[in-house]
């Protein structure tokens, strides 16, 4: 295993679509939920400890080694809103492309075929770092970074703010995002163990305000960001 | 290494240089199998340049003797694809919005996934198609394609942006397959010198073509398709 994979795999640039999402920051702003960093990291600590960790449960059950299509239903379920269940699925296949040149292998072809329509990215986000070599703790830190790395970079470009406040918001957060990633590990290693996919012990944690607001953004006519 | 994507596929697998390899996944459609993917050709250029106008006069011209698809990439709404779909230019099932999150350079260079998603959607659903024609949002001087998305770009400007834009050459002017100086009608309003950014352009392009256009006349188009032809033709014979 090698741990630099984790640093490609998490890397902002990393070509998978994610620059053009917010992860609902826009409707956030819009919404006059976010105006500055204190806000910012408000929404952030939110979305970190429900959509974020439900998101890195499910990485890391899939790195681990559970059903992936079991944990896409389970992924399913646990998203309220239908965009972004479909934003969701059109991030995963794009992670996919990228995952399957960065790291090519059987278990990324196979799901590429089972599931032409995509998988929820988190699943996916879970595969690809098993592909690379990584374990489910890593999964779990991919997933938690970029429900927070997402909303921040969106804020300094539809705000204007301050990129060196953005940047201290999420180091800020750095304490929380280890509490969370090791919640969602766990709870990701006890639904693959014994080789069998349980995704009952998942967590389902949820923000009843981000599904609204996707549903929301979904049908605004003039934005700037995907989701 | 040309081969239909849904026979072949390896993400990018037409800039990879590695073998081609078989993914799990439907069979290619009958008849299909030995087709090559479409032609992909970025439009890039400055905001407003005439980038859709020249998607939409295209579309007209070509779409008797091409099977055509165009993917939009708008900044912040999407009113170019909106635009193509009022004008009718294309059945509306051939035209498909791409959003960008407040950079259309990174969706179009370093991060081409929706872009590329979207055109093989455009290709599972409508095609087999010739060309799929990609428009990137308004954006600057340094907008370039990513050779993992066009295999061909063209750069659209206009004499009203100021005649000295050749002159500044940058990427899109001196790296794209065609230079389009659009609205030569607006030349004598605008007081743009139209030799001088023939000359201009010559000499920061190498011999790569440039042609001069006005959209706002009948035909003005014929230049831009003359060379689309061309290049479908070399992609056929490739
Ligand atoms: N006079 C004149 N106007 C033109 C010509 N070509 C386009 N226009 C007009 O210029 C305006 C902008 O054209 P578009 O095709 O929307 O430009 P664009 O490059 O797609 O713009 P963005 O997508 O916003 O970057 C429209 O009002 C067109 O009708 C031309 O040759 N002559
Ligand atoms: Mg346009």
């Amino acid at each position: 295993m090698t741990r630099a994979a984790l640093l490609v795999l998490a890397d902002g640039r990393f070509p998978a679509g994610g620059h053009a999402h917010s992860g609902g920051a826009e409707q956030a702003v819009a919404a006059g939920r976010i105006t500055d960093a204190a806000g910012l990291a408000a929404y952030c600590r939110g979305r970190l400890h429900t959509a974020g960790l439900t998101s890195a449960a499910l990485a890391a059950a899939a790195c681990a080694g559970a059903d992936p299509l079991r944990l896409d239903e389970a992924a399913d379920a646990r998203t309220p809103s239908p965009a972004l269940r479909a934003t969701a699925r059109r991030l995963g296949r794009q992670l996919l492309r990228a995952a399957r040149a960065a790291w090519p292998a059987a278990e990324l072809d196979a799901l590429a075929g089972a599931r032409p329509r995509g998988v929820h990215q988190p699943v996916i986000l879970g595969v690809a770092a098993r592909a690379a070599g990584l374990g489910p703790a890593d999964a779990s830190y991919a997933a938690v970074y970029e429900a927070v790395s997402g909303p921040a970079t969106a804020t300094v470009r539809l705000l204007g703010l301050d990129p060196f406040e953005a940047t201290a918001v999420l180091a800020r957060l750095a304490p929380e995002l280890d509490d969370v990633a090791a919640r969602a590990t766990t709870a990701g290693v006890r639904a693959a163990a014994g080789g069998r996919t349980d995704v009952d012990v998942l967590p389902a944690a949820g923000a009843p305000l981000l599904d609204i607001a996707a549903e929301e953004h979904a049908v605004r006519t003039a934005r700037l960001f995907a989701s | 290494m040309h081969l239909d994507h849904s026979e072949t596929t390896a993400p990018q697998h037409h800039t990879s240089g590695a073998p081609a390899r078989r993914v799990l996944g439907p069979p290619a459609p009958a008849g299909r199998a030995t087709r090559r993917r479409a032609l992909r050709v970025g439009l890039g250029g400055p905001v407003g340049s005439g980038k859709t106008a020249t998607v939409a006069a295209l579309c007209r011209l070509l779409h008797d003797e091409l099977s055509l698809a165009v993917v939009t990439n708008d900044i912040y709404t999407r009113e170019d694809a909106e635009f193509l779909l009022r004008e009718a230019v294309l059945p509306p099932e051939r035209i498909t919005a791409v959003e960008t999150g407040a950079c259309p350079h990174t969706a179009i260079r370093d991060d081409i996934s929706a872009n590329v998603e979207a055109v093989e959607e455009l290709e599972a659903a409508v095609g087999p198609l010739d060309v799929v024609l990609v428009e990137s949002g308004g954006d600057n001087l340094t907008a370039t394609f990513s050779r993992g998305l066009a295999d061909a770009q063209l750069f659209v400007i206009d004499v009203a942006g100021g005649d000295d834009i050749p002159r500044k050459g940058g990427p899109g002017v001196t790296t794209a397959d065609l230079l389009v100086v659009n609205k030569t009608d607006l030349a004598p309003y605008v007081g743009s010198d139209l030799a001088r950014m023939a000359r201009d352009a010559r000499a920061q392009r190498g011999g790569k073509p440039v042609v001069f256009t006005s959209l706002a006349q009948e035909g003005g188009v014929r230049p831009v398709a003359d060379w689309l032809r061309e290049r479908v033709a070399s992609w056929r014979a490739a």
